[in-house]
C-alpha cells in the first residue's frame, strides 16, 4: 500500500524540481540581432586560375618519364590567390586576399563575411581578381538594392551564372 | 575547498527530502535511475515523433506543425514530452554530477566513471542541439548558422559549412537527413557510453523505485499538457533572426557562441573540458594499502566478489596447491579499501580462540582483528547516565559508519563506538559475540541510507545479512529485536541520535534476559 503522503510530497518536490524545466525550455528569449536590423552575407567558393601557365614538355622530357605519364603538357595544379574588394556606398568595407584550399594549394579559395548594415537603400560593389594579373579586377560588378529591415542579402559567386548574385 | 559546502548544502536538502517523501523515493538519491529513465522516455516518444518526421526542406517543418497542431492529444503531447524529458535528463545529468563531486566520488578508483561521464555530457548536448536542427524553424535557424559558423573556425573542414545556409537556395534535402542521422546515431552512441559509465559498478541502480517513475512521469504529463512545445514560425534564411526562444538546458551556451570570437569558444570549451577530465586527480586521492588476500585462509567460496561494490576482486585458479579450484584476487585500482569483503568472507568469525583471527581477505589499516580489539575494548565500558555508573542500564555498543550521520560533524567517537570505513565491513558474527559473549545488551549500526552509501552497497547488504537473506546472515540464535540498523542521510544527525535513544529506551524498558548466546 503506497504511502499516500509520501506521495503528494513527492509530486510537490518534482513539481518544484521540474517546472523550471517547462520555463527555461525557451524563456527568456535571446536577441541575436538588432530589431529593425539588415545584413548582407557575401559568401563564395571559387578556383582562381593556375598560378603558373601549362607548359609544352620537350621530347627528351617525355621520354624521360614513365609511359603511363606521358603528357603533352606540363601543368603544375597551385592557384592564385583571389582579391576581393567589397564597397558599401563607395566606402571600402572589406578588402582580402583569398588563399587557395588544399595541401597543394589547388583546392577552391572560400570567402564566408556577415556585415550589417541599416536598412536603406544602398550601392553595393564587389570586385574580384582571379587570374594571374597582377593588378586590376577580372570582375568588378554594382548593384543598388532597397534593403527592408530584417532582411538577409546573400551574395554567391557563380561564374557561370554571370558572376555575383544577390538572393 | 569547494566540494564541502556543496556536500552539506546535498545533506540538507536530502535530510528534508528523505522526511517529505521517504528516503527510498527521494529523487536526489536516485539522480543515476532517473538518467536513465528519462533516456528511455525520450528514446521511446522520439521514435513515434520520427514516424511523422519528414526529412525534406519545406516538409520537415511541416510534419512537425501538423504532429503539434492535427495531433495535439498524442503527438503534441508526445513532442511536448520528448522535450521536457530530455530537459529534465540535463537538470538530472548536472545534479548527478554534482552530487558526485560533492561527495568526493571521483578520485583514486572511482576516476572512470568521472571520466567516461564527460564525454556524455556533450553527447547529451549534442543530441539536443541536432534535435532542435530538425525542427526547422526561426529557432532552429539560429543553431545552424551559429553551430556551422562556429565549426567553421576549425581548419578541419573544406568549404565553409555556413555556406549551407546562405538563402533559402543554398538549403539541401541532404543536409536533413544527416541530422536526422545524427539525432538518431548520437544518442545510440550515448547508450554504449553510459554502459561504459557503469563498467566499474556493481549492480548500478539504473531504474528508479516504480513510486518515483510514475510521479515523474505524471509531472512531465502534466508539464506537456499545460505548456505544450511549439515551434517559432518557419526558418527563412532571406531574414535576419531577431529574438528567439532559447532552450537553456542544451542551447544555454549559444549566447557565448553569439558574442564571443570563433577560436575564444573553443578555447573555452578546451579548457572546460580540460578541467573536467582532470577533475579526479585533483588533487590525487592518497590510500592506505587495498584489501589483502591471505591465501591460507581463503577457501574460495566466491562470497567476497559478489559482494565487492566496485567488481574490485576475481577468482583466478589456484596457485598453493589447496584443495579448492579458485582463489580471490584484489585489483588494487579498483579496490576502495571499504571492507564490505571482509565482512563477507565466512573465515571472519571473531569466536576463533587459538589461532589468531586472519580471515580469508582483510582490509590492512583496520584488520578484522583489529575490530574484535575495539570491540571487546568498547563492550568493556560501562554505561554512564550523566557522570555516575547506572547499574541497569543498557549497555549499548555501536559500530559507526565514519561517513554517516553518526560521525558526520560529531564529537569524536565515544567510549562505547567503534568507527568503520563502511557499515558493510560488520560482520553479523561479530554482533553474534557482542550480544553473547560480550553480554551487550543492544548493537546499533549506524550506516547511511541504501541509496546514500559512500561505497553504493554497505547498507543494502548488513539490511540483507541481518535479515538472514544473504551469506554471511546473522544467526538464528541472535535476537534481531536487539540490533538496531540506522539508515539515515549523512545530514541527518539529529533523527540518528533520536533512534538511538528510542532504542536505548525500548532496552532498558524490558526485562534483563540475559543468556549466553555463545555457550
Ligand atoms: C545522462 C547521463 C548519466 C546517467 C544516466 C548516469 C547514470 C549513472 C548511474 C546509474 C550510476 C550508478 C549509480 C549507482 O548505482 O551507485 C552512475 C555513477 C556515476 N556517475 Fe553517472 N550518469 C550520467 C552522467 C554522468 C556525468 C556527466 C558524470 C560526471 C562527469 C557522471 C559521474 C558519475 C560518477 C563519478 C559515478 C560513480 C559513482 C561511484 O563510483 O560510486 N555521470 N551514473
Ligand atoms: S575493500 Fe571494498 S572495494 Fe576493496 S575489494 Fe573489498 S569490497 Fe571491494
Ligand atoms: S569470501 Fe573469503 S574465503 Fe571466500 S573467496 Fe573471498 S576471500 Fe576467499
Amino acid at each position: 500500500m503506497p504511502d499516500i503522503r509520501k506521495m503528494i510530497g513527492l509530486a510537490v518536490v518534482l513539481v518544484a524540481l521540474f517546472w523550471p524545466v517547462g520555463y527555461f525550455a525557451d524563456t527568456p528569449a535571446w536577441r541575436h540581432d538588432e530589431v529593425g536590423a539588415a545584413q548582407i552575407k557575401i559568401s563564395f567558393a571559387h578556383g582562381g586560375a593556375h598560378k603558373t601557365a601549362c607548359r609544352r614538355r620537350s621530347a627528351a622530357e617525355l621520354r624521360a618519364l614513365p609511359a603511363n605519364m606521358r603528357k603533352l603538357d606540363d601543368c603544375p595544379r597551385e592557384r592564385v590567390a583571389l582579391a576581393f574588394v567589397f564597397e558599401l556606398d563607395g566606402k571600402p568595407i572589406h578588402r582580402a586576399s583569398l588563399p587557395p584550399t588544399g595541401l597543394s594549394g589547388d583546392g577552391p579559395s572560400h570567402f564566408y563575411g556577415v556585415f550589417p548594415v541599416p536598412a536603406e537603400r544602398h550601392e553595393i560593389l564587389l570586385k574580384l581578381r582571379d587570374s594571374r594579373r597582377e593588378d586590376g579586377y577580372d570582375h568588378v560588378q554594382r548593384f543598388t538594392v532597397d534593403i527592408a529591415p530584417g532582411r538577409n542579402l546573400a551574395i554567391d559567386f557563380r561564374p557561370n551564372a554571370g558572376g555575383f548574385i544577390l538572393y | 575547498m569547494l566540494k564541502r559546502p556543496i556536500r552539506r548544502g546535498f545533506h540538507l536538502i536530502e535530510t528534508w527530502l528523505d522526511r517529505l517523501c521517504g528516503a527510498a523515493w527521494n529523487p536526489l538519491s536516485n539522480l543515476g535511475a532517473l538518467g536513465f529513465y528519462f533516456y528511455w522516455i525520450v528514446a521511446t516518444s522520439g521514435l513515434y515523433l520520427y514516424v511523422f518526421f519528414d526529412t525534406g526542406v519545406t516538409e520537415a517543418y511541416q510534419s512537425v506543425e501538423s504532429l503539434t497542431v492535427d495531433q495535439w492529444y498524442l503527438g503534441g503531447v508526445m513532442r511536448s514530452v520528448h522535450r521536457y524529458a530530455s530537459d529534465a535528463m540535463v537538470l538530472i545529468m548536472v545534479l548527478h554530477m554534482t552530487r558526485e563531486f560533492a561527495n568526493d566520488r571521483l578520485r583514486g578508483p572511482r576516476w572512470f566513471s568521472w571520466f567516461i561521464g564527460v564525454p556524455i555530457l556533450w553527447l547529451v548536448i549534442i543530441s539536443g542541439v541536432t534535435g532542435y536542427w530538425l525542427v526547422w524553424d526561426k529557432l532552429a535557424q539560429f543553431v545552424a548558422i551559429q553551430t556551422s559558423e562556429l565549426l567553421d573556425v576549425l581548419p578541419i573542414f573544406g568549404a565553409p559549412i555556413a555556406r549551407n545556409f546562405l538563402s533559402p537556395g543554398h538549403l539541401d534535402d541532404r543536409f536533413f537527413t544527416l541530422m536526422a542521422f545524427l539525432h538518431i546515431a548520437v544518442p545510440l552512441i550515448l547508450l554504449l557510453l553510459l554502459w561504459v559509465h557503469l563498467n566499474r559498478v556493481t549492480r548500478a541502480r539504473v531504474n528508479p523505485p516504480r513510486g518515483l517513475a510514475v510521479t515523474v512521469l505524471l509531472v512531465i504529463l502534466a508539464i506537456s499538457l499545460v505548456k505544450p512545445a511549439v515551434s517559432q514560425g518557419p526558418a527563412d534564411l532571406a531574414q535576419v533572426i531577431e529574438w528567439v526562444g532559447l532552450d537553456w538546458f542544451y542551447l544555454g551556451f549559444y549566447p557565448l557562441i553569439d558574442s564571443w570570437p570563433g577560436p575564444a569558444v573553443w578555447a573555452f570549451g578546451g579548457v572546460i573540458t580540460g578541467l573536467l577530465l582532470l577533475m579526479p586527480w585533483l588533487p590525487p586521492l592518497r590510500q592506505a594499502s587495498p584489501a589483502r588476500i591471505d591465501l591460507d585462509n581463503c577457501n574460495g567460496c566466491t562470497w567476497c566478489v559478489s559482494d565487492c561494490p566496485y567488481g574490485a576482486i576475481s577468482m583466478v585458479p589456484r596457485t598453493d596447491g589447496k584443495p579448492f579450484t579458485q582463489q580471490a584476487e584484489v585489483d588494487p585500482d579498483r579496490c576502495l579499501r571499504c571492507g564490505i569483503c571482509v565482512a563477507s568472507c565466512p573465515t571472519t568469525t571473531p569466536f576463533r580462540r587459538i589461532s589468531p583471527l586472519v580471515p580469508g581477505i582483510d582490509l590492512p589499516q583496520l584488520t578484522a582483528a583489529d575490530l574484535r580489539e575495539r570491540m571487546i575494548e568498547a563492550a568493556a565500558v560501562n554505561p554512564t547516565v550523566g557522570n555516575t555508573i547506572a547499574g541497569n542500564a543498557p549497555r549499548l555498543l555501536e559500530f559507526v559508519c565514519e561517513q554517516g550521520p553518526r560521525a558526520n560533524g560529531a564529537a569524536p567517537p565515544a567510549a562505547t563506538q567503534v568507527v568503520v570505513p563502511c557499515i558493510g565491513m560488520v560482520p553479523p558474527s561479530f554482533i553474534d559475540m557482542a550480544l553473547g559473549r560480550l553480554a551487550i545488551d543492544g548493537v546499533v549500526l549506524s550506516g547511511c541510507t541504501t541509496k546514500g552509501c559512500v561505497y553504493r552497497l554497505g547498507s543494502e547488504l548488513t539490511e540483507q545479512r541481518l535479515a538472514r537473506e544473504r551469506d554471511p546472515y546473522l544467526r538464528k540464535r541472535v535476537p534481531r529485536d536487539r540490533v538496531l540498523l540506522v539508515e539515515l542521510n549523512a545530514g541527518d544527525v539529529k533523527s540518528a541520535a533520536e533512534q538511538v535513544q528510542r532504542f536505548r529506551d525500548r532496552l532498558s524498558d524490558r526485562e534483563p534476559e540475559r543468556t549466553d548466546l555463545d555457550a
